[in-house]
């Protein structure tokens, strides 16, 4: 049997020690009725070089895109040695480090992770990781909640992620929490401060401020944090990690900075992977770390004064305060943490801020000469990262469907999110473009839209 | 030394940045950032060396026997991750076409396929991240239940008090209030008490099968009877799975929704933390409020189903479609086991429980249910030894790491006093579990001959004893120079 | 450590001080302090804060336990000790003298269905595991 080591006299002594003539016998304290049955519908097992193979067809059908696809999941170069050592067997398939001294690996590169992250976002301190992006901004949401102690509201743009909008919705409303839609420009793509005065007056927990926003679109997040604090209105940023390279990150804005910071690390050393493992990241100011959910390492000495690192704050967990938690999370995304730890320390500061500016860059250059196209604007006025709408004059689905047939995965569609904008593609481009790649989108995009432009031939033929 | 004190200003790697060039810039003056992000400043051989070096200061299952009840810390097949991480399945955008991705999706399909056919329940959703989205999914699915049928009355949801922690807490996260049930001297929720607790408020019951103890609910049909008999529905806490895999199924067991723990019982690996995924199932008449996505199948061709297949959906709990390549790893498991495979999980993984446990007792400890088989994983209670010696369960626990032992779970569950829970796994060899007791064995004798050696562990790990009130008291959470 | 005869308790393990002026002080008992552990961290209530008698108001965390604190009468809350934020081990140290809030009671005659020190160390005797 795959991976049970057991021989026949293994078993015959175990079951001999226990004092059983057979392994049923363990069984039965279980009903009779409802033991067995068997799992016909599962297929008989087969070895790995049979799945092996199995798996590299499947692979092989699904194929490599050039991918322009940006909208919450980016396409960075993760360096080699990322997984080769993400994928040591101490840091894959170890624990939950709760046995602070078995895991001093796991804990320190927590440790490492947590002061990266919250000298990145500009907060005082950051957590080990929630789930991803989505549902990372609605556990922002609980905290602010609770935090704030009396208003139940909270602000969220129209420009927040469409997905981060659902997911929070679906999580947080069984407890009574409502999510107020923020309307935005649709001539700049960002939400304009002077709209919120709408909102004055009445309770808020917190603003939800997207930097960049789902339209790549920088937001005037030092008029929206000053707006909120001159109204007892926490501010929750939602961040991309490797924007927060060359632009000023959220503990830096207006008014004192955000209060909450949270997005999706997947740009860290996370593959696409069709969506996932990606993995959450949430950080506060110090006065709120006892509101803040998930695990958090910290730095202390053991009995002979040496540096170690163990899990605490933990009484605010499920483990112990059960009902009274600040969340329900438990097992978190240890490993992508890790990827990303090590990815940074490749990088460096400065290394990362090269990927930003190249993605931006590249997306500059990608809308540049995909608007020099007739039938292709640029959508919004507002200055983007490296994600831009554009408006095209014919059907996005139709011209999506034609890239795709020539091995190009053109972009988002934004007709079922934003129907307001009418033939909207977000398209993206990352430091891992070349310019022969944003050529061969070019020229495929010029004759996919030339088609459309040239008359129609008479196609009918006369009936007979 | 952490990495940042490898530092040095201006090393960098070049070969890990794009090539320099002059490149656009539109970010306005007044967004660039000014301030420098304080990341390491290392040369790649530095990375690497560190990182080594850290993860060499780890117990894993690839290094160490991990006997933690609960977990599930059987071997992840190399062949898992190998398999999941080729080029084309990591490259995929979760938002590309699902034309793109019928590899990726068939295998996601037949995962859903034989999750069905283990846990017995009529649909599966492969979209929540871990146990406790599970656990959030299932009892919102509950809700979204008795919504529908108009019963708003029913605001308490009743777990055992052996339960997990995280049963309540995603009880409350969904808006009902917490109801918690005693467990009886033999380690099943009291019946009893069951009875006198269900009513028209009660919206279910949440149950783990074996429980938390250990042991298996014996009276399950009866407690099933008693919660759907009051209009309530029963959610299962697949946690302990691996104990009745291909053996008893939920559904079977009367259980109305559940989740899995593929880091547990399909051998995903725990990575430090996670990530880990917490499928759900449902019976037929909770089918519609499972959460999306799941993958359905149109003719030949898969694809994601979205709100239009399933208009009562409780919605989505992340961007995409949850951890993928959790998913990936999972199914591989699932094929390389296939039906016999999985049928024989729960049969080892208890024969080891019950072989372990029968020689603890032989070597001197004290079992916390005397009178029942053991699950997949058993209770030791340690009180007695902390009356005569002193030594408690967490001393003994961090003696064995100096035994090349990670030590069991310790003090859950809480109505165990010194409670060390114990679970081998079925992949384990009798050589690691009589090793395992020798150990055991020798810490017991030190424990009466000795017991400062035992107080004072561990010694051979790389920090002894850490300081936890320090840690919690002058909270250090990111290094600061000065 | 005995249980001070002058001072009423809870089932919760909250002791209670009559004070000369028609306050109470409240803290928890050397019980509690003990089942918690090292002490890392108090949240007291919000002076000015209207509490009802039983209802949740302060916690006690320490590394492997957070204690729910109660409130044993109805009243409003008219002090809290600001030491305990810096300090939580005064607790750990002395429960008895390191208190954690006033209430000016609303129904003083609530005081009367506390316990005394004598069915309150019955309460603690049968909890030690």
């Amino acid at each position: 049997m795959p991976f049970i080591p057991h021989t026949a006299d293994d078993i015959r002594a175990m079951l001999a020690a226990i004092g059983v003539a057979a392994i049923d016998d363990l069984f039965d304290e279980i009903p009779a009725a409802l033991r067995g049955g068997g799992l016909a519908g599962v297929p008989p097992g087969v070895n790995e070089m049979e799945i092996t193979r199995l798996m590299y067809e499947r692979a092989e059908r699904d194929g490599r895109w050039l991918n322009f696809i940006g909208a919450g999941a980016y396409e960075h170069h993760i360096p080699a040695a990322v997984w080769q050592l993400a994928t040591r067997g101490e840091f894959y398939t170890s624990y939950t480090p709760y046995q602070a001294e078995a895991s001093q690996g796991t804990l320190q590169v927590l440790y490492e992770y947590q002061s990266m992250m919250a000298s990145l976002t500009a907060m005082d301190v950051t957590n080990a990781s929630l789930y991803e992006g989505a549902s990372a901004l609605a556990e922002a949401v609980l905290m602010a909640v609770r935090i704030h102690k009396s208003a139940r509201r909270v602000l969220m743009p129209a420009t927040v992620n469409p997905a981060y909008r659902n997911v929070t919705r679906a999580l947080v409303r069984h407890q009574g929490i409502e999510l107020v839609e923020v309307p935005y420009c649709t001539e700049c793509g960002h939400v304009i401060p002077a709209a919120l005065n709408a909102y004055a007056g009445k309770e808020y927990a917190a603003l939800v401020i997207p930097q960049t926003n789902f339209f790549g679109v920088l937001e005037p997040a030092d008029e929206l944090t000053a707006w909120a604090k001159a109204n007892g209105v926490l501010v929750i940023a939602v961040a991309n990690p490797i924007a927060l390279a060359i632009l000023r990150p959220p503990g830096e804005w207006g008014a004192g900075g955000a209060d909450i910071v949270v997005g999706d690390g997947q740009p860290l050393g996370a593959p696409l992977s069709s969506g996932g493992p990606y993995f959450g990241f949430m950080g506060c100011r110090v006065s709120h770390v006892r509101q803040m959910p998930g695990r958090i390492a910290g730095r202390t000495v053991d009995v002979d004064g040496r540096t170690g690192y163990t899990l605490t704050l933990q009484a605010r967990e499920q483990h112990i305060r059960r009902s009274r938690a600040t969340s329900n999370i438990c097992t978190n995304q240890g490993l992508m943490v890790t990827a990303a730890t090590i990815y940074m320390a490749l990088l460096g500061p400065d290394g990362l801020a090269r990927v930003a500016q190249t993605c931006h860059a590249n997306a500059l250059k990608l809308v540049q000469q995909l608007t020099a196209l007739p039938g292709v604007k640029r959508r919004f006025s507002g200055a983007v990262f490296h994600e831009c709408v554009l408006q095209l004059s014919a059907p996005v689905a139709d011209v999506l469907h034609a890239l795709k047939a020539q091995g190009i995965l053109g972009g988002l569609a934004l007709t079922q999110d934003y129907p307001e904008l009418g033939d909207a593609l977000l398209v993206c481009a990352t430091e891992t473009k070349h310019d022969a790649d944003l050529e061969r989108y070019r020229e495929n995009l010029q004759r996919i839209l030339g088609r459309r432009f040239r008359p129609a031939p008479c196609a009918l033929k006369p009936s007979l | 030394m952490l990495i940042f004190e490898l530092s040095r200003p201006g090393r960098r790697n070049p070969s890990q940045a794009p090539r320099p060039a002059p490149g656009l810039n539109a970010i306005p003056e007044g967004w660039q950032r000014k301030s420098r992000p304080r990341l390491p400043e290392v040369s790649e051989l530095d990375a690497v060396r560190h990182y080594t070096n850290l993860s060499r200061r780890n117990f894993s299952i690839d290094t160490h026997f991990y006997p933690l009840g609960s977990c599930t810390m059987k071997y992840n097949p190399r062949a898992c991750n190998h398999l999941a991480m080729l080029p084309q399945f990591l490259a995929r955008h979760p938002r590309a076409p699902a034309d793109t991705g019928q590899g990726f999706l068939t295998c996601l399909f037949e995962l859903q396929e034989m999750l069905k056919e283990v846990t017995g329940m009529a649909a599966v959703s492969l979209a929540p991240m871990a146990g406790a989205q599970g656990e959030f999914t299932g009892v919102a699915m509950i809700r979204a239940y008795h919504m529908a049928r108009g019963d708003g009355a029913r605001t308490e949801i009743l777990v055992p008090d052996a339960a997990h922690g995280t049963n309540p807490a995603s009880a409350v996260m969904c808006g009902y209030s917490v109801r918690e049930i005693p467990t009886d001297a033999e380690g099943n929720v009291e019946l009893a008490a069951l009875r006198a607790a269900v009513g028209p408020r009660t919206a279910g019951l949440m149950l783990t099968n074996p429980s938390t103890l250990g042991v298996f609910e014996r009276t399950i049909l009866d407690m099933e009877k008693i919660v759907h008999d009051a209009g309530g529905l029963l959610y299962y806490d697949g946690a302990n799975l691996n104990a009745i895999l291909g053996r008893v199924k939920p559904a079977d067991m009367g259980f109305d929704v559940m989740h899995l723990n593929l880091h547990k019982t399909f051998a995903t690996p725990h990575g430090g933390g996670g990530p880990g995924a917490g499928p759900v199932g449902a019976a037929a008449r909770l089918q519609p409020y499972l959460p999306l996505p799941l993958i359905v199948r149109d003719g030949d061709n898969y694809r994601l189903a979205d709100e239009a297949d399933l208009p009562q959906s409780i919605g989505r709990l992340s961007a995409h479609a949850g951890n993928a390549g959790v998913l990936l790893r999972a199914y591989v498991y699932a094929r390389l086991l296939g039906r016999e495979g999985l049928q024989r999980v729960g049969e080892f993984a208890t024969l080891n429980a019950n072989y372990l446990m029968s020689e603890l007792r032989k070597a001197g400890f004290e079992v916390a249910f005397p009178t029942r088989r053991a699950s997949h994983e058993f209770s030791v209670t340690l009180k007695t030894l902390r009356e005569e010696t002193g030594v408690t369960a967490m001393d003994v626990a961090k003696r064995l790491l100096d035994k090349g032992f990670h030590a069991p779970t310790t003090y859950f569950p809480l109505l165990v006093a010194e409670c060390l829970l114990i679970e081998p796994t079925e992949t384990e060899s009798k050589q690691t579990l009589d090793a395992f007791v020798q150990a055991m064995r020798e810490i017991l004798e030190e424990a009466h001959r000795e017991p400062q050696l035992v107080k004072s562990a561990p010694h051979t790990t790389p920090v002894r004893r850490l300081d936890e009130v320090k840690a919690a008291r002058e909270l250090d959470l990111a290094w600061n120079p000065a | 450590m005995t249980t001070p005869a002058n001072l009423k308790y809870t089932k919760s393990h909250e002791w209670v001080k009559q004070e000369a002026d028609g306050t109470v002080t409240i803290g928890i008992t050397h019980h509690a302090q003990e089942m918690l552990g090292d002490l890392v961290f108090v949240e007291t209530p919000a002076v000015g804060r209207k509490l009802k008698q039983g209802e949740q108001c302060a916690v006690a965390e320490s590394v492997k336990a957070a204690g729910d604190v109660y409130a044993p009468l109805s009243g409003e809350v008219v002090a809290a000790n600001a030491e305990l934020a810096d300090a939580p081990e005064k607790i750990n140290a002395d429960a008895y003298a390191a208190w954690m809030y006033r209430l000016k009671p609303d129904h003083p005659g609530e005081l009367a269905g506390l316990l005394d020190a004598a069915e309150y160390q019955a309460i603690a005797d049968a909890e030690k595991h």
